[in-house]
């Protein structure tokens, strides 16, 4: 019986727009979704349960409006759902520190997540937990086997390579050619129904603080031509504006 | 001013260049740039010990930095490493090599740096669609995006000391898949010339290679490529859910511009888009645009980028 946890991450529809206010990032018209490789992550997580048996958690860290990422997760098939509770800015190691003592408290053994979430795009919670565990880790996997050895394949030295992990290890998932379940109507239901153990935390002191979010700078005016035969100009522009060629 | 300390960025084997750049960025965070050079071959740290605002260089020689295992190189990396704000690449290796190094000095990591203005960080958030800048307290772990910094100059000449490391390698190789394709990989390329599902069939893409091997390019794809042809793989894919790219020069073949597909590749340096329709959103983001078919315009640019190379 493999305890397995799932951690997973609301974060702004990926096609919506952006807009800021003020200083910063203004989010509350957006549509929150579960954020796109956080899905890989379950989908992995849930398959590891079907080979091996066990228990499937997903954990989420925020105020109660991010359930949702929860009920989407059971509504796919894991089997609890946590929220940390805390809605306040937390910086890579104070959100580290949270989960990992949630997750050592808890017993759990493999821990998966996305290989980056859609809002930060940073990628540091998978390794910076297993790091605080203790833990092996590997990121960026396309795909798992849990049948006897547990082994991944990730990108390795430019190719990709089968590697085993030993357990407990923290892996990080993303897309390759893993298809995603979608909820049925049953799963559906049963996450309308499904209780959300909330847990509270101590929040640490973050040593990163927000100063301002922004547009990007926009980019000037670029220079359109018609017709193929145009593509000569922009190569000698290549060569003698961009200095590139 | 605080100590900084830059993991050099390793590609088969020897120092990549964009280490210089990570020099460059450490003299804004800092003073005393200590250059860390994780290799089993202590000859490799040649290439760097004349560059300009180095003071130190550190070789940290052992069998683990062959093949990547995070915990190993984590624990390797900081046995040899001075206190200090440590800088690494913002490759994906890298990015997790920093997350660890972070967390194992409980200390804050903040990724993907493209710009570093008295002392505060920016980096892209939300698929590139804004910028976040933020200010840190003490040391902390950052990692800088390619080809946005200056690479520092020659003309330094550093001491040079070799340090045996050992770490705690946690993963094993099994076997290596060798990569389908002896193509150089989007994440590695500094020019990429990518095809959407414009091309009409993946049989098409050998034009975009033709021009690939003419600029030494690799070749990419949008995810409405990657979808609809078996024959396309997912690790040519740039976007959301594909590889993030910052190459020098990014070509853009009958792609419309999908948010999906520039969260992947905006911040590349210059882009050139070549597309039949004249309102594709990617023309708002190309430095040059050309609307054509491929048909009309690969052949032309073809022939023009090999007359001048």
């Amino acid at each position: 019986m493999t305890k397995i946890a799932v951690l997973v991450k609301q974060v702004p529809d990926t096609n919506s727009k952006i807009v800021i206010s003020g200083n910063s990032v203004d989010l509350s018209s957006v549509k929150m979704v579960m954020s796109p490789y956080d899905e890989f992550a379950v989908e992995n997580a849930l398959r590891h349960k079907e080979s091996v048996g066990g228990t499937v958690t997903a954990i989420t860290v925020g105020g109660p409006s991010a359930e949702k990422v929860l009920k989407d997760a059971k509504a796919i098939g894991v089997d609890e759902i946590v929220r940390i509770d805390c809605d306040s800015y937390l910086d890579s190691n104070a959100l580290q520190s949270i989960l990992s003592s949630m997750i050592s408290e808890s017993g759990f053994e493999v821990v998966y997540c996305g290989k980056s979430a859609a809002d930060t795009g940073a990628g540091s919670t998978g390794p910076g937990i297993a790091e605080h565990l203790g833990w092996a880790s590997v990121s960026n996997i396309t795909e798992s086997n849990s049948e006897g050895n547990f082994t991944v394949v990730a990108p390795l030295n430019d190719g990709n390579a089968i590697i085993e992990v030993p357990i407990p290890a923290v892996i990080t998932c993303d897309k390759g050619n893993t298809k995603v379940r979608k909820p049925n109507v049953k799963g559906i239901m049963q996450a309308k129904r499904a209780q959300v153990d909330v847990r509270s935390c101590e929040v640490p002191a973050s040593a990163v603080s927000i100063v301002n979010q922004s547009l990007p700078p926009a980019k000037p005016e670029g220079k359109m031509y018609e017709g193929g035969q145009s593509a000569s100009e922009v190569a000698r522009l290549l060569r003698d504006e961009a200095n590139i060629i | 001013m605080t100590n900084t300390i830059v993991i050099a960025e390793l590609n088969k084997g020897s120092i990549h260049s964009t280490t210089k750049e990570l020099i460059s960025a450490a003299q804004m965070l800092g003073n005393s740039c200590t250059v860390v050079v994780p290799c089993n071959d202590s000859s490799v740290a040649d290439s760097i010990s004349s560059v300009s605002g180095v003071t130190k260089i550190i070789v940290a020689k052992s069998e683990i930095f062959t093949s990547y295992d995070a915990s190993g190189w984590a624990s390797a990396i900081d046995s040899v490493t001075p206190e200090g704000t440590i800088i690494t690449s913002a490759s994906p290796q890298s990015k997790d090599l920093a997350a660890r190094l972070a967390a194992r000095r409980k200390l804050s990591v903040v990724q993907d740096v493209v710009s570093i203005q008295d002392g505060n960080l920016t980096s892209p958030v939300y698929s590139g669609k804004a910028m976040q800048t933020v200010s840190t307290s003490g040391n902390t772990v950052v990692s800088i995006r390619q080809n946005v910094f200056d690479p520092s100059p020659d003309g330094g000449s550093a001491e040079v000391s070799v340090i045996d490391a050992s770490g705690n390698v946690t993963t094993a190789v099994k076997e290596l898949i060798s990569r389908a394709s002896e193509r150089l990989d989007v994440s590695e390329a500094n020019i990429i010339i990518s095809g959407g599902r414009g091309m009409g069939s993946p049989d098409n893409f050998t034009h975009l290679e033709q021009i690939a091997d003419t600029l030494g390019a690799a070749v990419g794809a949008s995810r409405a490529a990657v979808d609809t042809w078996d024959d396309i793989p997912h690790s040519m894919q740039v976007g959301q859910t594909g590889k993030t790219v910052n190459p020098n020069l990014y070509i853009a073949v009958g792609i419309s511009g999908a948010i999906q597909h520039l969260a992947g590749m905006r911040s590349s340096k210059y882009i050139v888009a070549i597309n039949k329709d004249a309102d594709a959103p990617i023309f708002q983001h190309a430095d040059y645009g050309i609307v054509a078919t491929w048909e009309e315009a690969l052949p032309v640019l073809q022939s023009s980028l090999s007359a001048m190379m």
